[in-house]
């Protein structure tokens, strides 16, 4: 551990733009760059953002990346040609999936299975539930099936055999076999990236590992060479969608673990910028284009779940930080309903034709267009979109919106806003209520485009006290590679009662969880203050299907200590007591955590460009209406205004790629690390 | 004073919200799987004078859409007549006669008056499927009960919760009385704290809004719901459109029922006349009066899935000729059937009726089947007794965006079915297949989906094997020309010997010793528009995938290919009477 890292870049890579951020910190300069993404290959714009920069990429000591090559691959299925070999009489639960449908009503919609039939093939082998051998292998039948895969084209392999979390025998044997015959190293063992029952949940995440696989190793491989070219000597490391980062040169085996590798780093940016603000309880908002992501923050800790389900019927069973997309974004289409109400999206313009400001041909109103109607954002910059006056949003806001509704056109415009807000704001109080969470013990972290606009209104919506605002929303992605540590999450099922467990048992599982995470993070040449570590149990009353998560302080807990814990915890949760039915104990977890060194973000605002006073960094006035009222509002610079900015609203906050809007009644200040935090007057 | 249409907005989002929330607290905190994992439960408010629907939870089980609203009516006028106790503040009763606006036995309804300055506002209930609520068989589907007190036990209307304190006499009756009880007080406090959390967020709306505000609103949006549906059947034609489904047999005496429905538009309003449907039957494939209306409810939202679920929505809905029919059956009359299986044959017959005047809208047949199939017995390695439920899907109907989903959830419901791994791990058995069932779907230019096939061996003990299923005789209907879907099918070998129940579909405490095994292949959908007019290479890529074999492309969809599955253009326009 020689190389120490000082000057380290995060680069992510997001659908519309590639943002890097780099830091000194020796020195705690900062270079920031933003450049379009290109989906094509996305090494390009990492190249381009570098370039952008002005990085010297032979001087850099470290580079982490997040990105959604995997995350695209699976959305927009273009997967490898993958090939299942699986037990005989199973090769279609990856077609039948658990008996759903995509909508609670309307007996229509379709799915269609990562690996088309006539390259799922059986053969004969089978394990019982305990793991004892019913069927052995047969081993001519897997080489059989491989050739066959290989001869229609298959790029990866996925080998799934029922029970194999019980006993792998049969899994590695197959993959031993098949591993002489296999031109490449893509073959996944179902078990191994998932050791846990349920086998639909088991082969899809095995099915999405293996698919993206190729994928992620080819964009890698491109990119470090194109790196190496350009003289960056180091190992790159690769976010991943736990929020911790792992080397490129391992990233791909595990592939399935990078997808939400973007999300996680934004949240990770958050918790890292909220311990250091002093606010370590979180509900992230991430508001773009399309859809908002949200996540809930404890402690300074990213809700972490190995239960995802990134869209109908695709489980991921890995741990991710729980990021929950709710659909409203910027592009979110209004419109009014059979029955005379306003309804707000989930229809969505995207990002083309997008919003009717946009003046790629968009005739729909949505919430973008109302910000600008309301005054919420620059009118000015329609010129620059090109071809859109006001005018032409406002003749669609009446027509579409406002003669319908018997309103004004700025009546609309803000009905849309309140309308979507409160669809957003109901959204958000479910994602904290199925985490356990009531969303008035948390502060709001906005982030993303249009976060910031939106977010005061929220945060009173939901009860919310304050807002807290980061140095650079549109980079947040970027941020959390800088700032993640590194990590490794482990989990062990045990699934007994308590009242069956030995101690020693649990004391074993814990300590060999640990041993391994240690050794892994030894072996990552990274600069750390620390290693420190998260505990916790998944526990249930016995008969109970759900499970519910008992953070524990250390490891070295007697079971009476357990009982009291779940007991406690449950009845936070449920204000139910139920002391007369046993506890199980279902996981084991630990996460082992390498702290990175605290960075002092407030400097990704150049000190040097900040005002002496707040009345120094006023842009203009904008007329814009709150509530019916017309009220002049002053417009700052968000680079300009001093550290210790105190302002109340209403006031408009600009920044390169981002609004902040505070509501009149609301009090924003500055703090130390440069976040702008918003006080929510008169909370509900 | 007229309330603004964004208040509105915001206020029917805020009574969602209280809804979802409590459906969300139920499932979680509950012990029963079938609540937990199946969701079969739902939560809702209720109107205080007559117990119409304000909001329901979005992801409560479709049946119960229409359900609640009677059974809190009925609790109501009940009240109101004396033969309840009256009830304050903390109360709630448990209920579930089905034959007081119910379903079957097992679907447990909960009701707490909701009170607001010392007068009740509105009530909240919900209903939670119980594994257990005593009676012939575990888990209460008995294919050959004759009388309802052989499926369980039956509560009428009590406070379980008196002020706020369970009621521990009341308790122990029922825990007496069934199976499993003891872990069943979980789900009496899950069920119980659910409305109590609805009743915190009601509490804080309407602090919010004010009472008057909301109660305006509830009005406004259940008028306005109504408009909504009522714009809808304003396109349909007055008709009248007539169709019939079937149901195999009520497990005792083995005729088919008929579900004879005639629907006709008067005016905005859309009739749905059952007249001609067969009499009350001795097994327990009858429906009662809830269930029926909740069937035809559900069916339309199904269609209309944009109109918010109100009683408004249903007013223009009007239900007739269901009197003497086994569509309104009476006490005694067994009634197990009615929320897995009846219903879902009366949501086809509406589709069915329908599909021709919205063929945008109505999809060809779902597979319409819950598919029961429960194994009780003893297992000597543990020790004990155990009862295994498998419950299957089949496929949807084809419709005019696509083809219909394979091994959909049943249509009355939104659970997931068990892993066979989870399966194997509870219950001595071992799956040997779990498989698409090939050449099931049925034929159209837009076919059904498939349906499922599997098999499973007993692997010690000794157990019963007992099916409540359907479609056996006559498969889901196809539209527009399309086929009928693949018909269920039940084969059990027993010591080798192969046997079919004697009702196909239904049969009870069939007994296997280690080594049998029970085969279902559940049905199809319904192919939807005439099959020679789908696209030739959809036939050909279904074939490739081993869905249809080269013989079925040829005689139900009229497409010829040759050996290497290419498309014989010659030949498949002359099968296709298009030379």
């Amino acid at each position: 551990m020689t190389d120490k890292a000082r000057l380290v870049a995060g680069i992510d890579v997001g659908g519309t733009f590639t943002d890097l951020v780099q830091i000194d910190q020796a020195s705690g300069a900062v270079r920031l760059a933003k450049v379009p993404s290109t989906p094509g290959n996305q090494a390009f714009g990492v190249m381009e953002a570098l370039r952008q920069a002005g990085s010297d990429l032979g001087a850099l000591d470290l580079i982490v990346h997040g990105t959604t090559t995997t995350t695209n691959a699976v959305l927009e299925r273009k997967l490898s040609r993958t090939g299942l070999i699986t037990t005989m009489g199973f090769r279609d639960v990856l077609e039948l999936g658990r008996r759903t449908r995509p909508q609670a009503y309307g007996m229509t919609g379709q799915f269609t299975p990562l690996i088309p039939r006539d390259l799922r093939l059986e053969v004969p082998e089978r394990m019982d539930a305990s793991g004892q051998v019913v069927t052995p292998l047969d081993e001519d039948a897997v080489l059989a099936a491989g050739h066959a895969l290989l001869a229609a084209g298959c790029e990866a392999l996925v080998v799934h055999f029922l029970h194999a979390y019980a006993n792998p025998a049969h899994e590695r044997r197959a993959a031993a076999l098949l591993r002489d015959i296999w031109p490449n190293a893509h073959i996944t063992m179902a078990h191994a990236i998932l050791s846990e029952s349920r086998e639909y949940e088991r082969g899809v995440t095995a099915a999405v590992n293996a698919s993206v696989q190729p994928i992620l190793a080819r964009y890698l491989d491109r990119l470090t060479t194109d790196l190496a070219q350009g003289g960056y000597r180091n190992d790159m490391l690769v976010m991943n969608g736990n929020g911790g980062m792992v080397s490129a040169r391992l990233v791909a085996q595990e592939a399935a673990k990078t997808v939400m590798s973007g999300p996680a780093s934004g949240v990770m940016a958050a918790a890292y910028t909220g311990r250091a603000a002093g606010m370590e309880n979180l509900i992230t908002y991430d508001m773009g284009g399309t859809s908002t992501d949200v996540a809930l923050i404890r402690d300074a800790e990213p809700a972490v779940s190995n239960e995802i389900e990134i869209e109908y019927a695709m489980p991921i069973h890995v741990p991710m930080v729980d990021v929950r997309t709710v659909g409203a974004g910027g592009g979110s289409i209004a419109r009014v309903t059979e029955a005379g109400l306003l309804q707000v999206g989930p229809q969505s313009a995207g990002s083309d034709p997008g919003p009717i400001c946009y003046g790629r041909g968009g005739s729909d109103p949505t919430i973008s267009d109302a910000n600008l109607l309301l005054g919420r954002l620059d009118p000015a910059k329609l010129a620059v979109a090109g071809g859109v006056a006001l005018s032409d949003v406002a003749a669609i806001f009446d027509t579409k919106l406002a003669q319908p509704l018997g309103l004004s056109v700025p009546e609309a415009a803000e009905a849309v806003i309140r309308v979507a807000n409160t669809r957003m704001a109901g959204a958000i109080r479910m994602v904290s209520i199925s985490l356990g969470a009531d969303p008035r013990d948390f502060a709001l972290f906005a982030f993303g485009g249009a976060g910031p606009l939106h977010a005061a209104a929220l945060a009173r919506e939901l009860g919310v006290p304050r807002v807290l605002v980061p140095c650079r929303p549109g980079i947040t992605n970027a941020l959390g590679c800088v700032v993640a540590d590194l990590r490794h999450d482990f989990v062990t099922t045990l699934n007994t009662p308590l009242d069956a467990l030995d101690p020693a048992t649990l004391d074993d599982v814990f300590d060999a969880q640990i041993d391994r995470g240690e050794r892994m993070i030894a072996k990552e040449h990274i600069d750390l203050t620390g290693i420190r570590h998260i505990y916790s149990v998944d526990m249930q009353f016995v008969g109970q299907t759900h499970l519910l998560r008992v953070p524990l302080e250390q490891p070295n807990v007697d079971l009476a200590t357990l009982q009291a814990l779940f007991e406690e915890a449950y009845f936070a949760r449920f204000r139910v007591k139920l002391d007369r039915i046993r506890a199980n104990l279902v996981n084991v977890n630990t996460s082992v955590i390498g702290m990175r060194a605290p960075l002092d973000l407030s400097t990704l605002i150049d000190p040097a460009g900040r005002k002496e006073t707040v009345a120094q960094a006023q842009t203009g006035t904008r007329t814009v209406r709150f509530d019916g009222a017309m009220l002049d509002t002053p417009v700052y610079w968000r680079d300009h205004l001093p550290l210790d900015v105190e302002i109340s609203g209403p006031a408009i906050i600009e920044q390169m790629d981002c609004t902040t809007l505070i509501e009149p009644g609301d009090h924003a200040r500055g703090d130390t690390g440069g976040n702008i935090v918003i006080e929510i007057g008169g909370a509900a | 004073m007229s309330l603004d249409p964004i208040t509105l907005s915001v206020i029917q989002a805020g009574l969602q919200q209280v809804c979802d929330e409590m459906d969300l607290s139920f499932s979680r905190a509950a012990f029963s799987p079938v609540i937990a994992e199946a969701n079969d439960r739902s939560d809702g408010i209720y109107d205080a004078q007559d117990g119409a629907l304000i909001a329901q939870g979005a992801g409560g089980l479709p049946v119960f859409v229409g359900t609640m609203q009677y059974s809190t009516r009925t609790l109501i006028e009940m009240i109101a007549d004396g033969c309840v106790a009256a009830p304050q503040p903390g109360d709630i009763y448990i209920v579930n006669d089905p034959y007081l606006g119910g379903t079957h036995l097992m679907d447990v309804r909960f009701a707490l008056p909701f009170y607001r300055n010392g007068e009740i506002y509105c009530w909240l209930s919900n209903t939670g499927h119980w594994p257990d609520t005593g009676g012939a068989v575990p888990g209460g589907f008995s294919a050959s009960a004759t009388a309802v007190e052989q499926e369980g036990l039956r509560l009428p209307p009590v406070r379980l919760f008196k002020q706020g304190v369970l009621d521990t006499e009341i308790y122990s009756i029922i825990c007496s009385n069934i199976r499993v009880a003891d872990q069943r007080i979980g789900d009496v406090r899950a069920q119980a704290a659910a409305l109590e959390l609805g009743a915190e967020r009601l509490g804080l709306l309407l602090d919010r809004y004010g009472d008057s505000v909301v109660t305006e609103a509830i009005a406004e949006l259940r008028r306005r719901a109504a408009e909504q549906m009522r714009a809808f059947i304003a396109q349909i034609p007055e008709g009248p459109h007539e169709s019939t489904a079937w149901i195999d047999s009520d497990g005792v005496v083995d005729v088919p029922l008929a579900i004879r429905l005639s629907v006709r538009r008067e005016g905005d309003g859309l009739s749905f006349d059952f007249s001609g449907s067969s009499e009350p039957c001795m097994g327990p494939m009858n429906s009662v009066r809830a269930t029926t209306l909740s069937s035809v409810y559900l069916a339309m939202r199904h269609i209309f899935p944009e109109v918010p679920i109100s009683a408004g929505a249903f007013e223009p809905l009007y239900v007739t000729g269901i009197d003497g029919t086994f569509l309104d059956a009476q006490y005694p009359r067994p009634v197990s059937g009615c929320a897995a299986e009846v219903s879902q044959r009366i949501a086809e017959a509406v589709f069915a009726a329908l599909v021709s005047v919205l063929p945008n809208r109505v999809t060809a047949a779902p597979a319409g089947t819950s598919g029961n199939f429960a194994l009780g017995g003893h297992d000597p390695d543990r020790g004990r007794d155990f009862v295994m439920y498998q419950l299957s899907g089949g496929g949807y109907g084809g419709y005019s965006g696509g083809d219909g989903l394979s091994n959909g959830c049943s249509t009355i419901g939104i659970s997931k079915a068990p892993p066979v791994e989870i399966m194997e791990q509870a219950f001595p058995v071992l799956y040997h297949r779990y498989a698409l069932r090939e050449g099931s779907g049925g034929a159209g230019a837009q076919r059904g989906g498939f349906g499922l096939d599997y098999e499973v061996e007993l692997r010690r003990g000794s157990a019963t094997a007992s099916f409540v299923m359907d479609h056996g005789r006559t498969g889901p209907l196809g539209a527009l020309g399309g086929a009928d879907g693949a018909v269920n099918e039940v084969n059990v070998w027993q010591n080798g010997a192969p046997y079919t129940p004697l009702h196909l579909s239904k049969e009870q405490n069939i007994p296997l010793q280690p080594g049998d095994r029970v085969r279902v292949k559940t049905p199809g959908g319904g192919g939807y528009g005439d099959p020679f007019t789908r696209a030739p290479d959809l036939v050909a890529e279904d074939v490739r995938l081993g869905r249809y074999s080269t013989d079925q492309a040829h005689d139900l969809f009229g497409v010829v290919l040759d050996d290497l599955g290419a498309i014989d253009v010659t030949a498949t326009n002359k099968a296709r009477g298009k030379e």
